[in-house]
């Protein structure tokens, strides 16, 4: 990029700087303008097209700043992509028609294997619409006039969005003043599931307008939308609402499944696994006992001479108060010192939790249950 | 001190008396027989535990009580038996050890106390070539500390015992036949050359006269698997020296062979200080060795083993009386329950948990 500036002019060298980011067919553009300008050759007619492009590319500045990918180029991308992807089914021996964005990441991450830490630096394959951010089409047309009503507010999709909630609040109240004229009106408000779900936040719905909101404006936003909650409502407006939720996955409900304990030799037991960082630890918990764990084979005062191991050991117990009164047989293998004690720690909360099931909720919020996963 | 009488038996007269019954409670040395008696061979923590409390306290418990049977009904025509403790690491049986020797010492036998073998056969400096024998190597400073400490424990008996042969040190000192023991232990001390000697000496000369009757001696070593096995110890070529080319080591083993009578022999298995064992040995199989066990072969093992839930117990009771364990938990059934599982009646463990509780 830098070598033309060196024998043009600084005006050109100024253009194609701004012309950085911008895609190949304006890059394309720009350099054969550069290239007829060099080829002109006296100084005075260098300076008068300089001038004349100058002019003539006065718009197209302000325009290539906010845009900086054209509709046309995004169109070859994702053109570019599908074919991509196609290609690469082929390569991978699966057929093209049922190729997800899964198989790609898998096939390329075998393809490409890549040993960085920063997962976002290795290579991907995504749609174009995932890796360029949303940029909004030019608003206005060639005589200037823009396209939107509410472009002069200076951020048209929101308050049209506004503007589309509010008449649905509307139709909805007109809708009710009619039912009850007529007497069909009934009191019952069904309130719909609302626990799973939480209101976009602010960030997300900057996104998904594509421009920048305040606080206010996010707030304001997000009590229409309750306030057409509160009403009674049909269908389409309840389609409407839930464009702007998103669910929570409640971690804590999804991850426990625990067997139900079986009986071998008339003893009660239960059996689960644990892992942390490499090591995997699997626990038998019996019943009745005296407080007795052995860990291999071996008893686990040997087996953990460090008393914060021990400790790790006894924490699911003395939580539930139940310290003599199970007897552990467990195996473990893999990681440190400290790993195997984690993992046996897990192993045993999840056995124990067959015994326990009431008190089970507490103990996860507590987090003896989840497995931790933690970086580096 | 009602409460005391609960945990403790103050029974220096009574200690004969030790009975079945008595398991579980801790008695009382007191100071001046602690310095006596011990002047080497209590565990360093205990000493810090004596220190700390102003008081000496052990507690009877089983492998104890057995021995001091056995040592009770010895029969002193009969070649002397050996007792091996053995256990896993912290489950008392240096401390047994102690219970024992301080019963003999009461019971005015001779002691012949070694606290660790294992400070023989490592970390020595100052090896010389032994003056006796010229294949032997002499560990001057270990032999005249320990040569100290046998003077301070058996005091009374360095007068009365005369040694059978003359003894020539050196050109110009010798040690004639008749007179007392305590003067081949002076010799020792004062000439630091000829320590090994001297030990060599005093052993060969109380093995031969404990036959005799007038006294019974009580051989104790503790951590004797370090008589057979390696040592970390290498000559100025590098080349490593075996357990049989130290004069010590070599007369202790004589020592240890019940080859006379008159008394007894208790030996203490310890893995903590021994060399190149592995670390979960305690067996005497594994520890000893195939030579020291054919050596020691007819022996009496006594296990020591972790604490019962009574002397868990009382263990407890104890640390509260004497106002250690500070914690607010620690009186309650939870507490209770919890460092039994932590320390899982490891005495050892147990004693180490409560150390910042």
């Amino acid at each position: 990029m830098a070598a033309p500036c060196v024998f043009c002019g600084k005006a050109v060298s100024y253009r194609l700087f701004l012309g950085a980011r911008v895609s190949l067919a304006r890059e394309q553009g720009l350099w054969k303008a550069a290239a007829a300008e060099v080829q002109t050759g006296t100084a005075s007619q260098i300076l008068r097209l300089r001038h004349t492009t100058v002019v003539s590319t006065k718009k197209n500045i302000a325009a290539l700043r906010r845009e900086t990918y054209t509709l046309d180029f995004i169109k070859k991308q994702i053109e570019e992509f599908n074919i991509g992807k196609r290609h690469l089914a082929n390569m991978m021996g699966e057929d093209p028609e049922t190729f997800t964005q899964e198989d790609i990441d898998r096939a390329i991450a075998y393809l490409f294997p890549s040993g960085l830490f920063e997962k976002r630096a290795r290579p991907i394959m995504k749609h174009p619409e995932q890796i360029f951010p949303k940029q909004r089409a030019i608003q206005w047309g060639e005589d200037g006039r823009p396209f939107h009503f509410l472009f002069y507010t200076g951020k048209p999709s929101y308050y049209s969005l506004m503007h589309e909630a509010y008449g649905k609040i509307l139709d909805v109240e007109k809708h009710q003043n009619q039912l009850r004229a007529q007497g069909l009106f009934s009191e019952k408000t069904k309130t719909k599931d609302l626990i799973g779900s939480r209101w976009l936040i602010k960030e997300e719905l900057e996104e998904i307008l594509v421009e920048k909101l305040s606080d206010q404006d996010y707030a304001h936003f997000i009590r229409l939308l309750e306030r057409l909650l509160t009403l009674q409502r049909g269908g389409a407006e309840e389609e409407f609402v839930q464009r702007f939720r998103r669910s929570i996955t409640i971690q804590s409900k999804k991850q426990l499944i625990e067997p139900v304990r079986y009986d071998e030799q008339g003893m009660a037991f239960s059996r689960s696994e644990g892992r942390r960082k490499s090591a995997e630890a699997e626990a038998v918990v019996y019943a009745h006992g005296s407080g007795r764990v052995s860990v291999n084979g071996t008893h686990y005062l040997r087996y953990f001479p460090v008393t914060q191991d021990r400790e790790q050991l006894m924490f699911p117990f003395h939580f539930l108060d139940r310290l003599g009164k199970h007897d552990v047989a467990c195996t473990v293998s893999g990681g440190g010192r400290a790993a195997q004690a984690g993992a046996i720690r897990l192993a045993v909360a999840r056995a124990l939790c067959t015994f326990v099931t009431e008190e089970e909720v507490e103990w996860m919020r507590q987090g003896s249950l989840g497995q931790e996963f933690r970086q580096g | 001190t009602m409460l005391k009488g609960m945990t403790r038996l103050i029974s220096r007269v009574h200690k004969a008396k030790h009975g079945e019954q008595h398991e579980g409670q801790h008695y009382n040395i007191p100071l001046q027989d602690l310095k006596a008696v011990f002047p080497h061979g209590l565990p360093p923590r205990f000493v810090m535990q004596v220190k700390t409390f102003n008081e000496a306290c052990l507690m009877v418990r089983k492998p104890a009580l057995e021995l001091l049977h056995y040592l009770k009904n010895t029969n002193f025509a009969h070649p002397a038996v050996r007792y091996v403790l053995y256990g896993e690491k912290g489950t008392g049986k240096t401390l047994s050890l102690c219970h024992i020797i301080h019963f003999c010492a009461k019971q005015d036998w001779l002691i012949l106390h070694i606290p660790d073998a294992h400070l023989w056969v490592k970390n020595c400096r100052n090896l010389l070539q032994s003056t006796y024998n010229k294949q032997r190597l002499d560990q001057p400073l270990e032999a005249s500390i320990w040569l100290k400490n046998f003077k301070t424990a058996n005091e009374r008996f360095l007068s009365q015992i005369k040694v059978q042969e003359k003894y020539v040190w050196n050109k110009r000192e010798s040690t004639e036949k008749g007179s007392p023991l305590g003067e081949v232990v002076e010799q020792g001390i004062t000439r630091v050359r000829n320590a090994t000697d001297a030990v060599g000496i005093v052993l060969k000369e109380l093995k031969r006269q404990s036959s005799s009757g007038i006294f019974h001696l009580l051989v104790a070593v503790d951590g004797v698997n370090a008589l057979w096995g390696r040592t970390t110890l290498k000559r100025e070529d590098k080349s490593p020296i075996a357990p049989e080319e130290l004069a010590l080591i070599y007369n202790l083993r004589k020592m240890v062979k019940n080859d006379w009578h008159g008394g007894a022999i208790v030996l203490t298995l310890s893995q903590t200080g021994s060399v190149f064992k592995p670390r979960k040995a305690f067996l005497p199989q594994e520890l000893l060795g195939k030579e020291g066990f054919d050596t020691l072969d007819p022996f009496i093992p006594i296990l020591v083993s972790n604490y019962n839930p009574k002397e868990f117990e009382s263990c407890i009771q104890y640390y509260l009386e004497n106002s250690w364990l500070q914690h607010e938990k620690a009186h309650t059934e939870d507490g209770k329950k919890e460092l039994l599982f932590l320390s899982n009646t490891n005495p050892g463990q147990l004693e180490r948990l409560c150390a910042y509780l």
